[in-house]
Order: C-alpha cells, then sequence, then structure tokens
C-alpha cells in the first residue's frame, strides 16, 4: 500500500506492506535510526517519537496509522546545529548514562511539557512512567526534565 | 517482532466499517488505537486476515452532557476521556480511571471503545463502567441496539458484541455527588492491575467492580447489596470476591488476589472523592 507520511518536516511517499510498524519504517525504510526498538511490547518506551505532537510508542502502531500525519523523532529536534533546549538539558544535568533510553525518553518529555509546562517532580515522574531506564537514571532525567521546563 | 501479512482497509463512517466488516466476516478485526490488539498481533496471538481501521471516523470521538447521562463516542481517546471538563464533573470516577491506563503514550492512541470492545478484564475501563451502571450502544447492519455493561461481558477476551457489530458510545450515568475511589494494584508504574477496583457510594447506594479477579470484569453485587442492608464499608468489603472466580498466575496466587480485592474495596469505598 501507498503512504505519505511527513517525517521531521519531510514528505515521504512510500510503498510498504500494511503490516509495517512505524519503528520499522523510521528505521528500515527512511533510514532513521536514532529511536530505538527495546522492548517491542509498548512497555519500555525507548521507540517513543511524535505523531502530530504528541508522544506515541512507535513498537505498536502500523504505519499505515499515521498516513497523513507528521512524525517527528529525534532527528527532527535539533534545528541547524543547534540542540533542542530538552537535549541540552538532558546533556547539561547528566540525564543518560548508556543512552539508549534517551531517544525515547526526550521525545516523552517534551510532549510532557507540552501538555504541562511546570510540573512538579512528582508530575514529572508519573509523566515518565511509560520509558524505562535499564541504568536506573531517573534521578537525573526527571532534574533534566525539571530544568528544561525552567528554561523555557 | 511483525504481525503476520493482513489487508489493510480505512472506513470513513460508522456504516462503511460495519460494510466492510460485513463483507469479510470473521476473518476481520476493527482496528481503533490498536494498543490492546497489535500486541496480540505481533505475538501471533491474533492473525486477522483484514484490518478495518476505524481510527479516522472522527465523529464518533466526542463527549456530550446528554442530561441524565454523559455520552462518550467509542472512538474518543483515553487522554481526552481523561481530561474532559465534563467528564472530570460529572464522572469523575471515570476520568480517574481512564488515567491509570498504560502511560501517557498508551493514552495518546487508545480508545474507550477499543478497551471495552477488547473485554479484557484486567484492563481498568471494562470493570470501572460496570461499576457506574454504563450502557454500551453498538451498531450492525440491521441498525443499533443498547447493552447493559452487566451484560456485556460473557468469557475471556469475549463480548455480547455479534462478529459484525461495532461499538459506537458509551453510556455513563452521572455521578450525582457520589463519593468514589479507583484503587489499582500493581507491581510496576504502566503495569495492568494485579487487583483493581471501581467503586462509587451515594447514601445507602453503591456500585462496586473488580478489575483482573477472573475471566471477565466483575460487578460485585454482593458489597452493593450489603451496603444497601446498613453494612459498614469494612463489613461489605469482606464479601468483595464472593461473585469472583480469580485466577492464579505469576503475578499473584488466587488466593492473594481474593485478599487484596477485599482491601482495595474498603480503601476505594472510604474513599472522600466526590
Amino acid at each position: 500500500m501507498k503512504v505519505t507520511i511527513t517525517v521531521n518536516g519531510t514528505k515521504h511517499e512510500s510503498e510498504i506492506e500494511p503490516r509495517t510498524l512505524l519503528v520499522q519504517y523510521v528505521r528500515d525504510t527512511l533510514g532513521l535510526t536514532g529511536t530505538n526498538i527495546g522492548c517491542d511490547t509498548s512497555s519500555c518506551g525507548a521507540c517513543s517519537l511524535h505523531v502530530d505532537g504528541e508522544s506515541a510508542k512507535s513498537c505498536t502502531l502500523l504505519a499505515a496509522q499515521v498516513d497523513g500525519c507528521e512524525v517527528t523523532t529525534i532527528e527532527g529536534l535539533a534545528k541547524d546545529g543547534v540542540m533542542h533546549p530538552m537535549q541540552t538539558a538532558f546533556m547539561e544535568n547528566h540525564g543518560l548514562q548508556c543512552g539508549f533510553c534517551t531517544p525515547g525518553m526526550v521525545m516523552a518529555s517534551i510532549s510532557l511539557l507540552k501538555e504541562n509546562p511546570n510540573p512538579t517532580e512528582e508530575e514529572v515522574r508519573i509523566g515518565l512512567e511509560g520509558n524505562l531506564c535499564r541504568c536506573t537514571g531517573y534521578h537525573n532525567i526527571v532534574k533534566s526534565v525539571l530544568a528544561a521546563a525552567q528554561a523555557k | 517482532m511483525i504481525p503476520a501479512p493482513f489487508d489493510y482497509k480505512r472506513a470513513s463512517s460508522a456504516a462503511e466499517a460495519i460494510s466492510l466488516v460485513s463483507e469479510y466476516g470473521e476473518d476481520a478485526k476493527f482496528l481503533a488505537g490498536g494498543h490492546s490488539l497489535l500486541p496480540l498481533m505481533k505475538l501471533r496471538l491474533a492473525q486477522p486476515a483484514v484490518l478495518i481501521d476505524i481510527a479516522r471516523i472522527t465523529d464518533l470521538s466526542y463527549i456530550r452532557d446528554a442530561g441524565d447521562h454523559i455520552a462518550i463516542g467509542a472512538l474518543t481517546r483515553h487522554m481526552d476521556v481523561e481530561k474532559s471538563p465534563i467528564v472530570l464533573q460529572h464522572a469523575p470516577l471515570l476520568a480517574n480511571a481512564a488515567s491509570h491506563v498504560g502511560d501517557p503514550q498508551v493514552r495518546h492512541r487508545g480508545t474507550i471503545g477499543g478497551s471495552i470492545a477488547h473485554a479484557d478484564s484486567a484492563s481498568d475501563l471494562p470493570a470501572t463502567t460496570l461499576a457506574m451502571g454504563a450502557t454500551y450502544v453498538v451498531q450492525g447492519p440491521n441498525g443499533a441496539r443498547e447493552i447493559p455493561a452487566n451484560e456485556f461481558y460473557v468469557g475471556f477476551l469475549e463480548s455480547a458484541l455479534a462478529p459484525d457489530e461495532m461499538l459506537t458510545e458509551i453510556r455513563v450515568p452521572k455521578m450525582n455527588g457520589a463519593t468514589w475511589g479507583f484503587q489499582k494494584f500493581n507491581r510496576r508504574a504502566q503495569d495492568w492491575a494485579i487487583v483493581g477496583v471501581a467503586a462509587w457510594k451515594r447514601g445507602n447506594e453503591a456500585g462496586v467492580a473488580l478489575v483482573n479477579m477472573g475471566s471477565v470484569p466483575v460487578l460485585a453485587t454482593s458489597v452493593a447489596q450489603a451496603i444497601a442492608n446498613g453494612a459498614s464499608i469494612a463489613d461489605a468489603a469482606e464479601l468483595a470476591a464472593a461473585e469472583a472466580e480469580p485466577q492464579s498466575d505469576l503475578n499473584a496466587s488466587a488466593e492473594y488476589r481474593v485478599h487484596l480485592s477485599k482491601v482495595l474495596v474498603r480503601r476505594a469505598l472510604e474513599s472522600t472523592n466526590a
């Protein structure tokens, strides 16, 4: 089937199998491998990206479901070589250790602040319940998100 | 993990969806948010030959004040139910339960109708709408009919929906100041409930339903009956599992679930949320 999906501002027309998962589409068809596949069961959040500006788990979405939508991946955040404020906040607050969960964490965090621009620490922790960090580096991740909220 | 191959059809209206499902019969499944169905398809526990994507039927995404009840379109997303001022005002138990489904990413995609039609006893919204005495409106080739929530859940992942019927609306009675509690006991933040309880109470009237206490969501009628007869909350809660047939699994034994259900029913009924 044919789909037209705008990814990071570029419109892509692709011929795909209906069963193609969105995460496969961005990684294998478009070569955007910043979005990771972790648990592959919509638990860990490593594959989080944005569909029409809202966080979603791309391992549990068909590319066909987002036909006509705007998708943003971690590669689409920096503008002209300048990192997104959330990326800067993660860097400055040591919000990553091994880095595997980081793209998903950053995408989920941006969506979280869009819905709740000034969250409490507890609201950040609850808001990121869909993203797991196997290094258990949650403390600095939460700190990063709070810093990004302050920076705005 | 990739689902088995299927044909993908997209419906732009309920009538088109029903016509498509009538054409393909039991080989077809409706796809709404996909957050119950796609995980099963990836594990190859479900292999429908045809997926009928109904998520773009925008006129089935709404929340309306309908007098004595709130009418919610089946394709309304969990996040929209959770944040709706109408639901927060008139059916706060439902708004709270919706906020406990999965995680934000899941709630951006998953729908109330998808969750109910999937009929999973471990999901939060089937039991919550059951406790609230909701009615489900379903549409088929011969028109619409209403199914009371307490007649909808007939077996494990099995509902009273005919293969060519689609759930279109959920009608939830207004709570009119009833106190309510939603208790979800799980080991990790986003997990399904090991046991969950949705309950409301207004004077001697109460509605209580249990999550993950058997193959179907369980209406705890003995608890409501005891409250009606003037029993204390603590005494009524002892009857929590009277209608339940919980299973043992990796998370909990049946005995532990029975114990949890009593504790959680008591906490839910003692809650002073209103």
